[in-house]
């Protein structure tokens, strides 16, 4: 067993803003190198916290009260802001959630996709510019050529979230952090992406870290799966074990909620009231412990 | 375009019927104490004064579309004549107090967004709302006290030292000199200018750090922004190359408006230091009742709106490749 790449232990913190209610509740997770963990919950579960813990961009309203985030044996969370910065948009990057924001309106897609590579790499212009134009090829973009000399107005939103791919992965990562990549976009787009993501992630051999409340795209895309509920750890381990036997009665739930071709009859369950209704037992139980 | 000229029309009409409702008559100004009514007759005769009010339009109207404004009843000189004097002098401080303006308050902006959430950001914020809050004519009065007056560094009234003042070929003596490379003459003018242009432009510079600093701060906010900081950029860069441009928008559509304010606030500032400018002359203009020369200052006046508009919008589009590109 390879040691860990990232190893977030019993992180906790809490919300400034609304009387220090805890949003992370002891959290631990393991991502392997070249391992794709996907954090799973509905909104306010805290997997964009983690993500953003991850990325040392937490907001001032978030308080870590404990716990650590290692990522290659430096703890994220205690480093001086100088080493952060070295690592971040370097070793750990970020696919953003919607790609009609993530991208500078008015400046052309050349200049936003290779500032990164010559600040990060010392690239000259020339060579950041065929490096652009080599990973936008990888990311499946016909005339690349076109597409460096646009603007983000003039792309679609796959294009442009393809566009954002290059960029997470133009550096050479080791981790990605995958915010809902799909979320803002169609269906049939988010198939395509998804399968982007993965080849590129088997092809750099980069971890990814999936942030995601469907299910149905940890099935397609994640080797392991952490399921959250109000900052806690309800169950996590590889995705195949989950999915197929879920332990705790609110994957269970969730699983049934998902929509299922083959059954419909049986499928959009809503997860039932005594389930939330055990969990926040269960998680004061443990707070009182 | 076409709005931009029933505008026109328009202030030519209210221009023309206001100032033949407000009381006073230019007669009564040229006239000596001795003068009998027959006098005064022939005088108004003479001046079209007698006519009725449409008719006195038709005949102004048409003469001011073929380019004649008339002349001035109190300097009886043509009226295209003195404003082609006067305007060019306007313009060089208007602009001069504009480019101030927009760039001491761009400063503001982008210092104070990039002391966001320290304690300065406060003091910031505390001059800035002081500064909005002092028209221009206390300015005025206040430099005129200070740097004029306790501390007579600058020079107190007029466009230029006469003594040493050149023989200008073009009315644009800011920009005539320039390009002579005189610059003795420049600095000159220049400091003559600091003190109007630091009343005018003061105003518009808290207005613009204002709200340049509020899209910034939006803008800041923005995912591209995040990502551009993920890579390493510094946060002035971030400030100018990420934000900046997507935050000029409701700064140059306010800027435009502010600066037609701003030209209506040239002709205070410009009694206040005996500037020869067209405001100056629009003041004398209304003390002498001397309508012709009013209704062409008036009217280049709202010409310079509209055109202050126009060029706002087409900025506007450069700027936004949204618009610019399709």
């Amino acid at each position: 067993m390879t040691s860990p790449l990232l190893s977030i232990k019993a992180l906790s913190a809490v919300s400034t803003r609304e009387a220090h209610q805890p949003v992370l509740r002891a959290v631990s997770l393991d991502l392997r190198p070249g391992e794709v963990h996907g954090l799973v919950g509905e909104s306010g579960a805290g997997k964009s916290t983690i993500a953003k813990a991850v990325l040392g961009i937490l907001p001032r309203t978030v308080k870590v009260t404990g716990g650590s985030v290692r990522f290659e044996e430096r703890d994220l969370l205690t480093l001086p802001p100088r080493a952060l910065r070295d690592i971040m948009g370097r070793e750990i990057t970020l696919i953003p959630q919607d790609p009609q924001t993530a991208l500078n309106p008015s400046r052309r897609i050349e200049g936003q996709l290779t500032d990164g590579l010559r600040l990060r790499l010392g690239l000259s212009a020339a060579a950041a510019r065929a490096r652009a134009l080599a990973l936008l090829e990888e990311v499946q973009i016909r005339d690349p050529e076109r597409v460096l000399a646009s603007y983000p107005h003039q792309l679609s939103g796959g294009m442009r979230q393809r566009i954002l791919i290059a960029a997470a992965f133009a550096p050479g990562p080791k981790l990605v952090v995958a915010d809902e990549p799909t979320t803002a976009l169609d269906v049939t787009v988010q198939k395509e992406i998804l399968r982007l993501i993965r080849r590129m992630q088997r092809a750099h051999d980069t971890a990814v870290i999936f942030v995601t409340h469907d299910l149905g795209v940890v099935a397609k895309i994640c080797d392991s799966v952490t399921l959250l509920y109000a900052g806690k750890v309800i169950e996590a381990g590889t995705t195949a074990a989950m999915l197929e036997r879920p332990a705790h009665p609110y994957t269970r739930a969730l699983i049934a909620a998902g929509p299922r071709y083959d059954r419909p009859e049986a499928s959009l369950t809503p997860v039932p009231d005594a389930i939330f209704r055990q969990l926040r037992q269960d998680i004061e139980q443990t707070e009182r412990a | 375009m076409l709005t931009a000229f029933v505008t026109l029309i328009g202030v030519a009409i209210v221009i023309f019927c206001l100032l033949r409702i407000v009381p006073g008559d230019p007669v009564a100004m040229m006239i000596s104490p001795s003068a009998t009514p027959a006098d005064i007759a022939a005088l108004r005769a003479r001046y079209g004064l007698d006519l009725g009010l449409f008719q006195q339009f038709v005949i102004w109207f048409k003469a001011v579309t073929a380019g004649d404004f008339g002349a001035s009843i109190s300097l009886r000189r043509d009226v295209v004549e003195l404003i082609g004097e006067r305007l060019p002098a306007t313009l060089e401080l208007a602009f001069a107090a504009l480019v101030f303006g927009v760039l001491a308050g761009g400063t503001i902006a982008v210092i104070t967004t990039l002391l966001r959430r320290t304690p300065l950001e406060a003091v910031f914020e505390f001059l800035n709302g002081l500064f909005l809050a002092v028209p221009d004519f206390v300015w005025a009065l206040a430099l005129v006290l200070v740097l004029g007056v306790a501390f007579p560094v600058l020079p107190l009234s007029g466009r230029l030292d006469p003594a040493s003042a050149p023989a200008f070929v073009t009315p644009f003596y800011l920009l005539e000199s320039l390009v002579r490379l005189d610059f003795a003459t420049f600095s000159d003018l220049v400091a003559h200018m600091v003190m109007p242009v630091l009343a005018l432009g003061l105003p518009l510079a808290a207005i613009v750090a204002r709200i340049l600093k509020e899209s910034l701060l939006e803008a800041m906010g923005q995912d591209y922004v995040l990502l551009a900081r993920l890579k390493g950029m510094s946060p002035l860069r971030l400030v100018l190359q990420e934000a900046l441009r997507n935050a000029v928008g409701p700064t140059l559509t306010l800027t435009g408006v502010q600066f037609t304010f701003m030209i209506g606030g040239t002709v205070i500032i410009e009694r206040i230091f005996a500037y020869p400018g067209l405001g100056n002359m629009a003041i004398d203009a209304v003390i002498n009742r001397d309508l012709p020369l009013i209704q062409g200052i008036v009217l280049i006046f709202g010409a310079l709106f509209i055109l202050i508009n126009i060029a706002t919008d087409a900025l506007a589009v450069l700027l936004d490749p949204r618009q610019a590109h399709g």
